[in-house]
């Protein structure tokens, strides 16, 4: 039923009366929950993906994020509720990262160990859907996901997700902000480094799988990476780069979302576009910037 | 089983695909960028979509899409090395634009063939015509001669950059044709086992050539070993048990050699195992 009404609404294009358009785009409860999700995903992603950057996690984020597939693919297979498959996949996931990330070897001993752990999830999510021969044509959006065929009842199951990995991030801010940006100092002063990475990565893995069954395993990434990794190119401060990033994430969101209604192309496209395009913007004038007071201190030093 | 052409096919150039890849894998993981790797087996993704969106040769543009690739994340990131958050936001957008493709390439190809996509991402090692078997080959060839010719100085660069610069070694433009190899190979491993899988098959068996010896030619070595047995034992296996696809067997070999490796390795010397272990505790 929601397909058909996208159906019906996708091809109505912009009209000249921009209230009227606005009015539009909440007219039709699958877009209301669209949006509502949305602006959920972004919020939660522009939070845990801050500390995802500032810790260099990316590789293990994307990872996490790859093994939602096979997740969903090894439930549909067994009969299980899709979630099931999301949330346990990437509970284990967590725990084998965590693993990895605590033996402390070496950058390329890890980096190998992750890249082994994320082809075996693709082939095993590979394995699931050929062996379930009916899924094949829902491939693409468990990979890709599909913005546009949320139920209300997702959109609570996703907020209270979103509210308890937001809570415990920010119950341990401080102490993540610390062992994150010294973790030698951090454990010497008794933090619990270790617990806090491996807390950090089961969060991650729990909203990485929430956010995988609206947008796609594929998908989940652009929105816990982009939005910080330009945060973080604006400001070094955390509070303001939380918020940053957040703003950043929603502002990407619904703009994604209100193109992709009103055109034949999808939501990831427009998200993961303007959220490069902001990330590459900032870098440009940031690089400018630095190029311009170098010669500016050049020009001093030589009067 | 040899008498099957496709068979014969799929020895053949999977043989070879595995040899680059446990080649140049060696290097990657060397390096640390087997992110780097990740993010390309997704731009191969959107190069061959969008090739076949625009009517063009969908191998040129995977080629194109996957060398350009490692161009410019050696162009965005710091030293040639491209750091993992630039490469992130990179193929998050690389993603989109796969997305964007996809979507495009189903709806204008009103005949259903929506297992395009899935053939990029997954690889059709036994439909291998000739052609692409030669073209395997080839490629296989020239990419191992051009890394074995660079091998010297860029182990060099990648053990001590600073050091390796000093001596006048060009530690950036080598860091460069790294990475644009590292398309090359990506591109043709996606032939064999997919895009989504091609990283298994740089990450396990050089991972595990890593952990089993420290010297530079003996690994490389078994990391090409490692990889072309993993292409073998999955082939074979995908033959013997059809309902198993094969490119999923294929990187549970490598990943069991890998495994493998880390439990002899920790088998060999417990203490030191589990000392890491406990030091990783403390320190």
């Amino acid at each position: 039923m929601a397909t058909a009404m996208v159906e019906a609404a996708i091809f109505q294009g912009l009209s000249w009366n921009p209230l009227a358009d606005l009015r539009e785009l909440f007219a039709y409860p699958f877009m209301v929950n669209a949006l509502e999700a949305g602006t959920i995903v972004a919020v939660m992603g522009g939070v845990i993906g801050w500390f995802m950057v500032l810790r260099r996690q990316t590789f293990a984020g994307h990872t996490l994020s790859v093994i939602a597939f096979p997740g969903a693919a090894a439930a549909s297979l067994a009969g299980l509720p899709l979630a099931v498959g999301y949330f346990g996949f990437c509970g284990l996931g967590a725990l084998a990262l965590a693993g990895i990330a605590g033996s402390r070897r070496s950058l390329s001993a890890e980096s190998a160990a992750i890249g082994s752990l994320q082809a075996l999830a693709l082939a095993l999510g590979f394995l699931f859907v050929s062996l379930y021969h009916g899924v094949l044509n829902g491939l693409d959006s468990l990979l890709f996901g599909t913005f546009l065929g949320i139920t209300g009842r997702q959109v609570t199951v996703l907020l209270a997700v979103a509210a308890a990995a937001v809570a415990l991030v920010a119950i341990a801010a401080r102490p993540l902000f610390f062992a994150s940006v010294d973790g030698d100092v951090a454990r010497a002063r008794g933090v619990p480094v270790r617990a806090l990475g491996f807390g950090f990565l089961l969060v991650l893995g729990l909203s990485v799988a929430e956010t995988s069954q609206i947008t796609g395993a594929l998908l989940v990434f652009a929105l816990l990476v982009t939005p910080a990794a330009t945060a973080h190119q604006l400001t070094p401060r955390p509070g303001l780069g939380i918020a940053l990033s957040v703003a950043l994430a929603l502002a990407v969101t619904w703009l994604g979302l209100a193109l992709a209604y009103f055109s034949i192309y999808p939501v990831g496209f427009y998200v993961t576009s303007l959220s490069f395009g902001l990330y590459l913007l900032v870098r440009v004038s940031r690089a400018l910037a630095s190029r311009r007071r170098t010669t500016g201190q050049l020009a001093l030093e030589a009067a | 089983m040899f008498a099957h052409e496709f068979m014969r096919h799929a020895l053949i150039a999977g043989s070879f695909v595995g040899l680059a890849c446990g080649l140049v894998g060696y290097f990657v993981v060397l390096r640390a960028q087997v992110f780097a790797g990740d993010a390309l087996s997704h731009v191969a993704f959107t190069g061959a979509l969008a090739a076949a969106v625009l009517g063009l040769n969908i191998l040129a543009g995977l080629f194109a899409a996957t060398i350009l690739g490692g161009i410019i994340m050696g162009i965005l990131g710091d030293k040639a090395r491209a750091d993992d958050v630039t490469i992130g936001s990179l193929f998050a957008w690389t993603l989109g634009l796969g997305v964007l493709f996809l979507t495009i390439f189903t709806t204008q190809d009103s005949a259903g063939n929506g297992t395009a996509g899935v053939r990029v991402l997954f690889g059709s090692i036994f439909g291998l015509s000739t052609t692409d078997v030669r073209n395997a080959v080839v490629l296989a060839v020239l990419a191992g001669a051009l890394l074995l010719a660079i091998a010297r100085p860029l182990l060099f660069a990648s053990l001590d950059t600073a050091v390796a610069a000093a001596q006048g070694v060009p530690v950036r433009a080598l860091g460069l044709v790294f990475l644009a190899l590292l398309g090359l190979v990506s591109a043709q491993a996606t032939q064999a086992v997919g895009a989504l899988l091609l990283l298994g098959l740089l990450a396990a068996p050089a991972g595990a050539a890593h952990r089993l010896t420290t010297r530079p030619y003996l690994g490389l070595a078994l990391s090409a070993l490692f990889s072309v047995g993993s292409i073998w034992i999955g082939l074979t296996l995908s033959y013997v048990f059809p309902t198993l696809p094969p490119s999923s067997m294929i990187i549970a070999a490598a990943v069991g050699v890998y495994v493998l490796a880390l439990a002899t390795t920790a088998a060999r010397d417990p203490s030191a195992f589990w000392l890491r272990q406990a030091n990783g505790n403390v320190a």
